[in-house]
This record gives C-alpha cells, sequence and structure tokens, in this order.
C-alpha cells in the first residue's frame, strides 16, 4: 500500500482537465481524506465523471496540480491506476463470461483467491443461481452488483463510483449503501457521483456540488459547510 | 507470466462460447480460397499460386478474428478495467497475442490442408518441417501486428475499416515471406528449400520487431487523452 502523508487521499489544486479543447473540469480544488465517503452532485455535463476519471488517471490534468494516494497525477497518472477502483457507466464485463467468471477474472490480475472471490459475490448478494449466469443475460441490476464485486476484490485504496446506484432496486441501492459505508470503515475512501438528493444528503456525510466544471458547494451534514 | 494467461484463457474461453472462429471465420476464409480456385481456373496456375492465396485468406480472416479481439474488450469498456489491474500493460499485449496465435494457428492448419485439397499442392519429407516452421513463425507475426493495430483502431470510429487499411499494408512484408516460404515448402519448382529456410529467417524478425514493438507501445496506444 502507498502510504499518503497525512491521510489526505485526494488533493486538486485548480485542476483543469480539457476534453476536445473544451474545459470539462475548469479549476477545481478540494481535498478528501482517507475513510471518508464523499457525494459528487450536480447536473449533467458539470464535470462530475471527468473528476472521477481524473482521479483514476484515465484523463491528462492540464493545468493546476492533482495528488491522488500520494501520486503526482502531472508526473505518472498511470501509477495510481492499481490503487483506486473505477466504476464508470458501464461496467467493464465479458458478457459471455458468467458473473463469477469475471469477478475470479479480476482476482487473478490482482492476485486475490477465489475465497475472496466467494466472500465478494456473497457480501454483494450474488446467489449460486446468479454466479453461473453469463453476465450478458444478467439484469442491469445483477450486472452492476457483479461490477461491484470485481471492485471489492481489487481492495482499491480509492473508490471511484460514477452513478453506483443507477439500474439498482430499492434494497440493492440501500445494500449498495451498506457496502459503501464498509469500504470506508474498512480504511478505503469513497467518491461516488449521484443525481439523488436525498442519497446525497442523508446516506452520505460529505457532498461536493459542481456547477460548470467548477466546485460550486462542500457540505458536510455533521459538521456542516466545510468549505 | 500470471497475467499473459489469464488474458489469453480469458480470451480463448470466450471464442469457445461464442464460436466465432468455427462459425464465421472458418467458412469465410474457405470461401475465399474456393473463389480463388474458380477465378483462376487453371490447375497449373492454382499449384503455382497455392502459397500465396493461402496466406492472402489468412491475412483477410486475421482481420475479423482480430476485430472480435478487441470488440470484446471495447463493447462494455472492459479494456479500462482490465489495463487498471495490471501495472504491466505490455502483459495484456503479449495474453492477447498469445489468444490470437492459438485461433490462427488453428486456422492455418485448416486453410493448409484445404490447400492441399482444393489445389492440389504436395507436402513431402523435410518439406514439413519447413510448412510447419513457416506456419508457426508467420502466424506469430500475424498474431502480435494483429493486437497492435488492433489496439490502434480498438477506440476509434470506423474501426471495421480502418484496420485492414491500416494493418494490411505494415503485413505485406509478412506476406511475401510466407509465400515464398510456403511455395519451397510445398515444392515450387521456382524457389528452393534452402530459400525457403531464408525466408523463415525474415518471418522470425518479423514476429521479433512486431513482438517487442507492440508490447513497448501497447500502453501509450490504450491511453485515453480524452
Amino acid at each position: 500500500m502507498t502510504s499518503v502523508a497525512g491521510g489526505t487521499v485526494i488533493r486538486l489544486a485548480d485542476a483543469v482537465v480539457a476534453l476536445g479543447g473544451f474545459p470539462a473540469l475548469a479549476g477545481a480544488s478540494m481535498s478528501v481524506e482517507r475513510g471518508e465517503l464523499v457525494a459528487l452532485r450536480g447536473a449533467n455535463g458539470t464535470g462530475k465523471s471527468t473528476l472521477l476519471r481524473l482521479c483514476a488517471g484515465l484523463v491528462p490534468l492540464a493545468r493546476g496540480a492533482a495528488t491522488v494516494l500520494g501520486v503526482d497525477l502531472a508526473d505518472d497518472r498511470v501509477a495510481v491506476r492499481q490503487l483506486v477502483g473505477l466504476l464508470g457507466h458501464r461496467n467493464g464485463l465479458y458478457a459471455e463470461l458468467t458473473c463469477r467468471e469475471n469477478v475470479a477474472f479480476t482476482a487473478q490480475l490482482v492476485g486475490a483467491s477465489p475465497n475472496d472471490v466467494d466472500d465478494a459475490l456473497q457480501r454483494l448478494g450474488i446467489d449460486a443461481r446468479v454466479a453461473v449466469t453469463r453476465a450478458g443475460a444478467l439484469s442491469a441490476g445483477q450486472r452492476r452488483r457483479t461490477a461491484l464485486a470485481s471492485l471489492i476484490v481489487r481492495r482499491a485504496q480509492l473508490w471511484l463510483l460514477d452513478e453506483p446506484h443507477a439500474g439498482l432496486d430499492t434494497a440493492a441501492r440501500n445494500e449498495l449503501d451498506v457496502i459503501l459505508r464498509d469500504a470506508t470503515r474498512s480504511g478505503a475512501t469513497v467518491l461516488y457521483t449521484t443525481h439523488e438528493v436525498d442519497r446525497a444528503g442523508l446516506a452520505t456525510p460529505r457532498t461536493v456540488t459542481l456547477t460548470g466544471g467548477c466546485i460550486t458547494s462542500d457540505v458536510s451534514s455533521k459538521f456542516g459547510v466545510a468549505q | 507470466m500470471n497475467t499473459i494467461v489469464a488474458v489469453a484463457k480469458k480470451d480463448l474461453r470466450i471464442e469457445w462460447r461464442t464460436r466465432t472462429l468455427l462459425a464465421r471465420v472458418v467458412p469465410f476464409a474457405l470461401l475465399v480460397l474456393v473463389l480463388f480456385a474458380v477465378a483462376l481456373d487453371s490447375e497449373a496456375l492454382l499449384l503455382r499460386a497455392a502459397a500465396g492465396l493461402v496466406w492472402m485468406a489468412m491475412l483477410f480472416s486475421t482481420m475479423l478474428v482480430v476485430q472480435r479481439a478487441f470488440d470484446i474488450e471495447t463493447s462494455d469498456a472492459a479494456m479500462d478495467s482490465l489495463l487498471a489491474c495490471t501495472a504491466h500493460p505490455s502483459r495484456v499485449f503479449y495474453g492477447k497475442a498469445l489468444s490470437l496465435f492459438v485461433q490462427l494457428l488453428a486456422l492455418a492448419a485448416v486453410l493448409v490442408t484445404a490447400a492441399v485439397v482444393l489445389y492440389g499442392a504436395s507436402v513431402h519429407g523435410n518439406r514439413v518441417v519447413l510448412l510447419v516452421t513457416v506456419v508457426v513463425t508467420a502466424t506469430g507475426g500475424l498474431a502480435t501486428v494483429g493486437t497492435l493495430y488492433g489496439a490502434v483502431v480498438a477506440n476509434m470510429t470506423g474501426r471495421d475499416s480502418l484496420l485492414p487499411l491500416l494493418a494490411l499494408p505494415v503485413l505485406a512484408p509478412l506476406l511475401i515471406a510466407a509465400s515464398r516460404a510456403t511455395e519451397a515448402a510445398f515444392g515450387s519448382q521456382t524457389i528452393d528449400l534452402a530459400n525457403g529456410w531464408a525466408w523463415v529467417g525474415v518471418l522470425v524478425v518479423y514476429a521479433i520487431v512486431f513482438g517487442s514493438a507492440g508490447a513497448a507501445a501497447f500502453s501509450p496506444l490504450t491511453e485515453s487523452d480524452s
């Protein structure tokens, strides 16, 4: 594990990301401490997904400074990828492999054991019948759970989730909230995007709102306005 | 090594489930050989051109196999997850190339057999060793170039037509070397066994160059800058 000085997992200072010449992130500044659960809110196209992709090392930093898990993204954004787990709008699954095979493939790549695969499937409530079903034949919610199970076996230090509640039924959404809180208790840091006001306000201790590529509010439900 | 084997096994398992090679690529390749036979309509000419026609059919078929190999990575953004799980993208390159190599080797075996049956090509004695070596080395080159250019076009619009446009010119030296060496293995009067082995040397160098270049370039090629 990479040690993070002062427990700060994400530190952005005037971070700018340009996509096709357009500043999708236009000078965002924020810091996130280890073990925090943070919701990112904002309308479509305000830079939420871009902020997650920046933190995952998938898009280059055009200006400003960005450090994630001690890695300076301006210097080496590839190095951070193994430390973070990004779940985007798409699930990153192979349709022809079963749910279990998808998770087991990730486990093989990161050196996790078959027991870790079973634990992850169990944690996500994926039963034996679903586990042997091909991903292409699963419902949207079951595919999402499979992708989350892959994220769990990776033991990522930073979870970056783009609308993880999308496509899940009420029970599964509540279960996901529990999983996210469990993850933060075990030392992981979670940053996720959501359009749901209630979910951001009640289920998450801290909510960051983006408007036009900039962070316009940063509210902690326990301690009030943080920035 | 673990990553290389895991990626190759994953790709081969998906191929086994979808039967793309058996159901689409092999029939296509055989059809190409049959159409060449119909178009040329001369036993003597076919026998002389057999080696070149086999490798032409291999090249066209390789485009289909490569497209399929990268479709499975891009359809649900699995490549992003795959690259995020490994510190060595070159191992993903070798894993995918290994899977392509196995599939193309099976296809080459079918096409060489078809050339013997359809065109009357024959292989005897020590020419068998040459033919096997040509097939293995040329298929290695096809697999590495296919993986490299498959990665180049994976996220591009119109990748189905871009792949052959970009890869086929690069594969021209392989086509020439493999055809000449296979001619020698088929006992052609125009090229002797020693010359055939010389062309194998070209194929080995080609496979090594693209195997190394592909591994080095795979990470920047799969980078997302937007």
